[in-house]
């Protein structure tokens, strides 16, 4: 079995698996089940100033796919409802009876020198490995001027990070909200304001529903509804840009990055590391299945670390950075072409009609003689766009298959259609 | 000698198909023939991943099921197959041969609102049959030699899964086998459509990876071996030894030729090849209600027999065959008779067939016979109303109920000797009950031999 250890913005953790902050990490009871089930570390639910918030009843609301599956979850829960002293008693007694596993204590506060070090420095001291700062929840949080009300500011990205930076004397993660038009500008904020790491992404604003018999918003609060934080397996190509973005960028590579975003799978947790992931948070499929979920994040992500021979996480950690590329850098030479293979087809007609009504009518349809239903590619009209390929439902049925050429690589500014060519000519 | 002849079966189909059953092959193909990547991917995704749950407590192994399964389903079969293994080492022939219609899937959630429960035993398979097509390493490491060494009588399910977790837990194994080749049941019991491809040998070779485990071949107990003398060579002694007799109808004339133990049948089918060749008669008559009476129904008509009849003196719902053991007979074409007993075997010079008397339950629940008789006429009959055990080599240990007498922890009355499988009363008669009888068997060999 390979080793997950890692080590993330100085900090060594045992895999790279965390829970992020949020209702799993609470309190001492539910870190004490996740460290038990192998989680290598917690970042503790959001700790402000006393006396704390208060939430409503009735927080979550889901997406739902046709079969009952949770594609995402928004909730409007605000942050740790319970007294600073507790928080800090309980993350004592975890650090002090798992001293191998990883607690981060996350935070926030309004924008305020004194709030944000006096909370930190009682943070630290209660021996936290790191402190997050806590810019970016979309809901509640930020009418009061917190949350992403600050995260959506460079400048008070910034501030905030490097007044935590001179109060303590431990590792700081800038939690990012994606709810921005540009994330490198966050980034690079908390790059400059000193953070050894930034974590992203923080929940996507969003409504997730309507009940359509009372026309509430859902989740339905006594017949009201509120914008929520999205999360879960739908956000995670979101998540992956903004990832990516960060660790290719030469003015925010050097920062550590804690991946978020529907991190379900271990594959989930591969994809975000190789772009540029140093360790990865995971909430959502642990609310929907339970702690257990990191059996198979363990398992599969060592697994596959055998079959490709890789002896460590940092082997494969920003493997894929390099191949991330502007649109302007790709090859306008490369062709391919979706090939289906008749022996595999089910003859469910999807691949034909997706074609023929909304892309290029470059599969056709004809009777067998001997009955059933013949689907192939016309190459001269296939512009290889995968549709097909997505939308087949039968793995490696349609395979897409680049075309041989001599043609030397050509990006589009080198391209003889472009106007801009031309005109720099 | 019987006259009992192999059947020239043609290929269009002169014997019957049953379910899963290809015209193309000779009858013998997987009776549920291996998923697909997509079948797998779709089934896998059907299962809730529930917690604590049912089918878990269902499986007489405990395989972590809901983990195996999500474990498929997120792209990680070698991963599933290592949580399977773990817990029943013999994982790939207890996905084709156990009745999951009565274990794990009887028990799955997914029955209480849609009917249908989650194809366990299928699931199983693909993913056990994944990583054994890979060539890898024994998924299992040993720990520190300790030293020990422990006698296992019987390379069947329970001797080789004792071996198996024994080896793991740093001993060394001799085993004890009686015939030539291992697998015990697995390998001479089993139906030919339930274990296709040689699969509980290379099972065998599969388990035996895990080193520290050594086999010999031909050495019977009573006759080559003895449990008193692997005492005193060995620290432990694990005696897995099955069944190794069955019973009679005491009827006059049993011994005619033609008239054979089920067992025995389908011992000699699986060690035929081509199955073609295996002598058949024309009309056969099965004795017995459990699922080695319709097994040897079923290989008899798929061997090409004219007329099966399977005579059972309870009705359907005493049968100790499952449900779909029992359609599975109707389907391939046995006809089923309820409420009769053997009472005479007709023969004049050769078989020709056999005397019932109809039955039926007294006032006080008893079963009787009617007076009514009727005859069915065979050339072969196959008994299969149960095996007993061989109490005669036994060393004096307690028998009761036909079973060796053991403790919680597996041991025999007679101190450092443990037993498990068939032959104690643990469960149903089940592979899956023989493996996890061996696994937990020589857990409690460790601790026995660690106070020793």
């Amino acid at each position: 079995m390979a080793d997950l250890s890692c080590k993330i913005a100085g900090i060594d953790s045992l895999n790279p698996f965390w829970l992020a902050s949020a209702p799993p990490t609470d309190k001492k009871y539910n870190v004490v089940r996740a460290f038990e089930a192998g989680w290598g570390g917690v970042v503790w639910k959001t700790l402000g100033i006393d006396p704390p918030v208060v939430n409503v009843s009735s927080r979550y609301g889901a997406h739902h796919d046709q079969n009952r599956r949770l594609l995402g979850i928004n909730n409007i829960e605000l942050i740790s409802d319970r007294p600073l002293s507790v928080n800090l008693q309980e993350i004592r007694e975890c650090r002090a009876e798992y001293p191998d596993h990883v607690i981060i204590g996350s935070m926030m506060a309004p924008i305020e020198e004194r709030a944000w070090k006096d909370l930190a420095q009682q943070i630290a001291e209660s021996g936290v490995h790191g402190i997050e700062l806590n810019l970016g929840c979309p809901h509640g949080m930020c009418e009061r001027g917190m949350g992403s009300a600050i995260g959506q500011v460079p400048e008070m990205v910034e501030q905030v990070t490097r007044w935590v930076k001179d109060a303590v004397d431990i590792p700081v993660f800038t939690k990012l909200t994606p709810n921005i038009t540009n994330i490198l500008w966050s980034a690079e904020a908390a790059y400059k304001g000193g953070a050894d790491a930034v974590s992203l992404i923080n929940t996507v604003n969003s409504i997730i529903s309507v009940d359509i018999d009372q026309m509430v918003p859902e989740p339905m609060v006594d017949g009201k509804g509120t914008h929520g934080g999205y999360c879960g397996s739908a956000v995670k190509p979101i998540a992956l840009n903004m990832v990516a973005e960060i660790a290719r960028t030469p003015e925010t590579k050097n920062l550590h990055i804690s991946g978020i975003g529907g991190i379900t799978t271990w594959k989930d947790a591969v994809e975000f590391m190789a772009l540029g992931s140093n360790a990865v948070q995971v909430c959502t499929a642990a609310m929907i299945y339970g702690f257990r979920v990191v059996d198979d994040l363990i398992d599969g992500m060592s697994q596959w670390m055998d079959d490709k021979g890789y002896t460590s996480v940092e082997q494969f950690t920003r493997a894929a950075v390099p191949q991330v590329a502007n649109w302007n850098e790709l090859n306008m030479n490369f062709d391919t072409k979706a090939v289906i293979n008749p022996d595999n087809c089910i003859e469910c007609g999807r691949c034909h009609i997706a074609c023929e009504d909304t892309s290029h009518q470059a599969i056709t349809m004809t009777n067998k003689p001997e009955g059933g239903r013949l689907f192939e590619v016309v190459d001269e009209e296939c512009v290889g766009c995968n549709l097909c390929y997505h939308i087949c439902p039968v793995p490696d049925c349609i395979t897409m298959e680049p075309v041989k050429t001599d043609k030397p690589p050509m990006t589009w500014p080198e391209h003889p259609l472009n106007p801009m060519r031309l005109a720099a000519e | 000698m019987t006259t009992l002849q192999a059947k020239q079966v043609s290929k269009s189909g002169a014997h019957h198909g049953g379910i899963g059953h290809n015209d193309a092959d000779d009858g013998f193909s997987d009776l549920h023939p291996p998923y697909s990547t997509l079948q797998a991917m779709a089934e896998s995704n059907r299962c809730l991943y529930c917690y604590d749950a049912p089918c878990v407590t269902a499986c007489p192994t405990s395989i972590d099921i809901p983990t195996f399964i999500r474990k498929i389903s997120t792209g990680n079969p070698d991963g599933a197959a290592k949580t399977i293994l773990s817990a029943n080492i013999m994982g790939g022939t207890c996905a084709r041969a156990c009745p999951t219609e009565v274990l794990c899937e009887e028990a799955c959630v997914r029955n209480v609102a849609e009917d249908t429960a989650v194809e366990i035993g299928s699931l199983q398979r693909f993913a056990v049959d994944h990583l054994m097509a890979r060539d890898l390493p024994h998924p299992f490491k040993r720990a520190p030699e300790t030293g020990k060494s422990i006698a296992v009588i019987g390379a069947g399910p329970a001797g080789l899964s004792c071996a198996h977790r024994a080896a793991m837990l740093g001993h060394n194994v001799t085993v004890f086998e009686a015939k030539a080749k291992p697998g015990g049941l697995n390998e001479y019991g089993l139906a030919a459509y339930k274990m296709t491809n040689d699969f509980a040998q290379r099972e065998v070779e599969f388990l035996l990876g895990i080193g520290g485990i050594r086999i010999e071949y031909n050495k019977a107990l009573g006759r080559d071996i003895s449990i008193e003398a692997l005492k005193d060579s060995y620290d432990a002694v694990f005696v897995g030894v099955g069944l190794g007799s069955t019973n009679n109808l005491g009827l006059k004339g049993e011994e005619f030729p033609g008239i054979d133990d089920a067992i025995s049948f389908i011992e000699k089918l699986r060690q035929t090849e081509p199955k073609t060749d295996m002598p058949v008669g024309d009309k056969v008559i099965v004795i017995g209600g459990g699922n080695t009476a319709i097994d040897a129904a079923v290989q008899a008509k798929r061997l090409g027999a004219e007329e099966v009849t399977l005579v059972y003196r309870r009705g359907a719902e005493h049968m100790s065959a499952t449900e779909f053991e029992q359609d599975l007979a109707k389907t391939n074409g046995v006809v089923v008779r309820y409420w009769a007993k053997p009472v005479a075997i007709k023969a004049n010079g050769k078989l020709i067939g056999m005397e019932f008397e109809k039955t039926e339950l007294d006032a006080s629940g008893k079963l009787v016979g009617t007076g009514e008789t009727f005859e069915v006429r065979a050339d072969q009959i196959l008994k299969a109303i149960g095996q007993k055990i061989k109490t005669d080599d036994l060393a004096g240990m307690e028998i009761a109920g036909g079973k060796i007498v053991v403790d919680e922890n597996y041991q025999t009355t007679a101190p450092g000797v443990f037993a498990g499988g068939d032959c104690i009363k643990s469960g149903e008669d089940l592979t899956v009950q023989s493996v996890e009888d061996g696994k937990q068997a020589a857990i409690a060999i460790d601790a026995f031999l660690k106070s020793a």
